[in-house]
């Protein structure tokens, strides 16, 4: 697929790495800084032209005419906006644009079509939506769905004295009765998709597949409270606070708002009537005290500075008894450091960004000839969680799964056949229409086959 | 620095160096040279013996930063010119290493300089290894590596940068390996055309390839005493044309087989060189009138030298050292402009002429009107201030290894002209140079010294300066 970037800040440069990485795609970045083409085109297999998106000879010289697919991500609403109808009436490509502004949010999607958009991207919503999960299942470090939202992949971390530490995988089903799969354990630095019987420790970071009750009563079972939070305090006011509030307060959590702009304080009372905003310091830490941060049950920092945020969340942690934080992180990139710290949740808009486009490029590629229905990056980026659909005369159908012969590093992880959901053991056998969730640390799957040993 | 991916990176250009010395053992079965094959099998044993080990386990960490591909192709042009000597030592074809080396480097570097007073005496095995390295020195090896392994990611790209000529090496498409693989493809399909051509002029197979070696790397390793001379007109000019072709930067066909032949031509850098190549030529056709019979002929041999010299060849069809001097500096001039940037040839580049040109009239622009803002451009592009930079302290560098060697060779006190020339010969990498080193001469009466500054002159040359300089440079070794 030809695919060209406009703009290469995080986002776009996320974009050329993972893109670039697939062995089937031609990438272009345009950008007008040189230092920054000359170092996106030294580290990923993507090609270079300086310049603007806006502009017609470099869109031209970029190969609009033949591509598939341009990505506008630069920091202007407007300029990718533009980009993209300049490349649908050049090249007749599928076009995504970044667009953030809230004002925009409703009417871009009533042009959308006008324009001849594919996708339209908000980053600050698409982390809004991710919080906003995270905080109904709090125990969860990491929610992904499939299946139209009947399946989860759940992230938790392993609580001392567990009932999982030191058990085997193979026995959860049989001592807990529960129907989950494990599907990923991360220790360390390092990232597991476990075999039976891999033994579970105290402090490792499980992702299990289940359908919604199924993890629900798993969780119950090994004694991680499980109902959704009641009440949270976000510090910072931004366009993520915004989209964040709104959708808490629809599904009835009480939002306390911490903004130091007092314009943009009686802005946001304009806007989300329902949340309690307050006009201070969010760094002040009298005031989070006098705000109640100690009885919260859960914590956002959504301040624009990373290291505030950071150190925002360790002082609510301290303070708390037990409460769910989340942390967003927009800049810094030493994800090793930041997970040591035991910040439970954190979110990077600019990584959930670049995950929708794939995503969304994935699904396009469904159209010809690829068969991924959703795809999610799982295990701190290590492994993908892919769902296909099973079409007629798949190679893995009609056959129990014990008998497949997988590549290594593989796991089938669920199966959903009409609406109910299989967790599948050595015996189940996949059918035509099913769809199947597979967990692997290979990259670039496009279809059920892959998953089989080269023949 | 990632030592363990150098090692691994030099364990596969070992591995391929012998694979490369399977034809000229070849070469010696079919000629019954018995002689010399025990030579070339063990320089395959050797090669194999240090490559096969390192390249057994790929390292953890792949990653290549600038400065491991710099010194990565530093490293392996030394590595591959000290092994492939040594057919030439061990068979006693070249009794002496460092005279072995030379030539190998020689080889390697395309720069055709030759230490041999009789270049047909050698084994042919010897004489066809002695050619194959000019071709695999043209296009390089890394970039054959970076086109057939599958090594991580787009860092390789610097292994090319490193490898690859011409003040700002970029991609033609996305993908380093599908780069590098385009290259070699168009690499190999003009060598293999021209082999065919010099094939319809009635040359020998075995022939027709050590010529097209030669040509293609932009070498100059003949294989007769008489160089290129006695040669039918034909085949002269088949080879004039090859030489001239593969001068020119590798983007260039592609672009004419993407079918984009308007950008193609529109290179300034393009039109620069057949300009050059053409006034300079006539010029010498019309100063060296009354040598020849015929204009024709005198067209004939100043076009085959002109192309030889500015491609950085050096094969020849007349003893030019003969000729007047208005001739004679046109040729010397030639021997610094060098071939385009991206081609197989060596120099300065044309490019980088040009752009020292436009960079002068800038001063002047600016010198008359102080406030004036003046920009450099190329192909209608705007040329940024970095390259512009890189370009000056280039030259600069240049002048000062030029220097730096004339002082040490000079030691052997032979004539200035000779020293002179043999310097620039080297480090441009064409080959002969003027009076002692001139074109039926050679470089055998240099001490062991001055070879091996020459050497190293030759890789400075090839590898565009700065990759030879950071193996010298304490602070790569630093940990």
């Amino acid at each position: 697929m030809k695919i060209i970037i406009v703009g290469c800040g995080k986002v776009g440069q996320k974009l050329a790495q993972k893109l670039g990485a697939e062995s089937d795609n031609d990438v272009t970045v345009i950008d007008p800084k040189q230092s920054v083409i000359s170092d996106v085109v030294g580290q990923y297999d993507v090609m270079g032209v300086i310049g603007s998106g806006v502009n017609i000879d470099i869109l031209d010289e970029a190969g609009v005419v033949n591509a598939d697919l341009l990505i506008a991500v630069t920091g202007s609403d407007e300029l990718n906006l533009m980009s993209c109808l300049m490349a649908k009436k050049k090249g007749n490509c599928q076009t995504i644009a970044r667009v953030r502004k809230p004002e925009y949010a409703k009417s871009v999607n009533l042009i959308k079509e006008d324009l001849g958009l594919a996708m339209i991207i908000n980053p600050e919503q698409a982390a809004a939506q991710e919080i906003a999960r995270v905080l109904r299942l709090p125990s969860a470090i990491q929610i992904d769905t499939f299946a139209k939202g009947r399946v989860e992949i759940l992230k938790f971390r392993v609580p001392e004295d567990s009932v999982l530490d030191n058990m085997k995988v193979m026995e959860i089903v049989s001592k807990l009765n529960c129907d989950v799969l494990v599907c990923g354990v991360e220790r360390d630095d390092n990232a597991f998709i476990p075999g039976g019987n891999f033994v579970l420790k105290a402090g490792d970071l499980v992702s299990i597949v289940s359908s919604i009750q199924g993890g629900v009563q798993f969780f119950k079972k090994i004694g991680i409270k499980t109902h959704r939070v009641k009440n949270t305090i976000i510090v910072g006011g931004g366009d993520t606070a915004y989209y964040l509030a709104g959708q808490l307060l629809q599904s009835g959590i009480d939002v306390k708002l911490i903004e130091r702009d007092l314009e943009r304080c009686e802005e946001l009372c304009q806007l989300l009537p329902k949340a309690t905003v307050v006009h201070g310091d969010g760094s002040d830490n009298w005031l989070l005290m006098e705000q109640g941060v100690e009885h919260a049950e859960s914590f956002v920092s959504l301040t624009n500075i990373d290291e505030v945020n950071i150190l925002l969340s360790l002082f609510a942690k301290s303070k708390m008894q037990s409460g769910k934080l989340v942390t967003k992180i927009n800049r810094i990139a030493y994800d090793e450091v930041i997970s040591g710290l035991d910040l439970d949740t954190t979110v990077y808009p600019k990584d959930i960004t670049a995950e929708y486009i794939i995503k969304f490029i994935r699904a396009m590629k469904n159209t010809i000839g690829n068969n991924v229905e959703t795809m999610h990056m799982i295990l701190d980026d290590k492994a993908e969680a892919l769902e296909f659909r099973i079409k007629e005369n798949s190679p893995v159908s009609g056959v129990s799964i014990d008998r497949l012969k997988l590549k290594k590093n593989i796991l089938i992880a669920c199966i959903t056949r009409g609406g109910k959901i299989i967790i599948p053991r050595g015996r189940d056998i996949i059918e035509k229409g099913d769809t199947v969730i597979v967990v692997t640390t290979h990259k670039g799957f496009e279809d059920i086959s892959d998953i089989l040993e080269d023949a | 620095m990632n030592i363990r991916m150098i090692l691994y990176t030099l364990g596969w250009v070992l591995n391929i160096e012998a694979i490369a010395l399977l034809p000229a053992l070849a070469c010696a079965f079919i000629y019954g040279e018995l002689a010399t094959v025990p030579a070339i099998v063990i320089t395959i044993v050797l090669c194999a013996l240090f490559g096969v080990p390192l390249i057994i386990k790929a390292p953890k960490n792949k990653g290549m930063y600038a400065k491991e591909g710099l010194v990565t192709v530093a490293l392996s042009w030394v590595v591959i010119s000290i092994f492939g000597a040594l057919p030439f030592f061990i068979s006693g074809a070249i009794p002496n290493y460092a005279d072995a080396f030379f030539e190998t480097v020689s080889g390697f570097t395309t720069t055709g300089a030759s230490i041999l007073r009789d270049i047909e005496a050698l084994p042919k095995a010897l004489i066809f290894w002695r050619s194959f390295t000019h071709w695999m020195g043209g296009m390089g090896v890394l970039v054959f590596l970076v086109a057939i392994l599958p090594l991580s990611g787009g860092s390789n790209l610097y292994l090319i940068k490193a490898e690859s000529t011409g003040p700002a090496v970029s991609k033609i498409v996305p993908k380093v390996r599908q780069t590098a693989k385009i290259f070699y493809s168009i690499y190999i399909s003009l060598t293999l055309i021209e082999v065919v051509l010099l094939l319809l002029g009635g040359m020998n197979l075995f022939e027709s390839l050590t010529l097209s070696f030669g040509t293609a790397g932009t070498g100059g390793f003949g294989i007769l005493n008489s160089g290129a001379s006695t040669y039918s007109p034909y085949v002269q000019i088949v080879i004039t044309v090859f030489m001239l072709i593969f001068g020119v930067d590798f983007s260039f066909y592609y672009l004419i087989l993407t079918k984009r032949l308007k950008n193609a031509l529109s290179s300034d850098e393009f039109r620069a060189y057949i300009a050059i190549v053409c006034v300079s030529a006539l010029t010498i056709a019309v100063n060296c009138r009354h040598l020849f019979e015929g204009f024709g002929e005198t067209l004939r041999h100043s076009f085959f030298q002109v192309a030889s010299i500015i491609t950085t060849t050096g094969y020849m069809t007349t003893d030019f050292d003969l000729w007047p001097e208005l001739s004679k500096v046109i040729l010397f001039i030639l021997m610094f402009v060098g071939a385009c940037a991206g081609s197989t040839g060596g120099g300065i580049k044309v490019s980088r002429i040009l752009i020292l040109l436009k960079s002068i009239g800038k001063e002047i622009k600016v010198a008359a009107n102080p406030k004036s803002t003046v920009k450099i451009t190329m192909n209608k592009r705007l040329v940024e201030h970095e390259t512009v930079r890189a370009v000056n302290v280039y030259i600069g560098t240049l002048a000062i290894i030029f220097t730096a060697s004339l002082l040490v060779i000079s030691i052997d006190n032979m004539d200035f002209t000779t020293n002179f020339t043999a310097v620039a010969a080297t480090v441009n990498n064409i080959g002969p140079g003027f009076a002692g080193v001139g074109p039926t001469r050679n470089f055998a009466d240099y001490s062991v010294l001055s070879k091996l500054v020459f050497s190293l002159d030759m890789l400075i040359g090839r590898l565009e300066i700065y990759p030879m300089l950071m193996l010298f440079a304490p602070r790569t070794w630093k940990k």
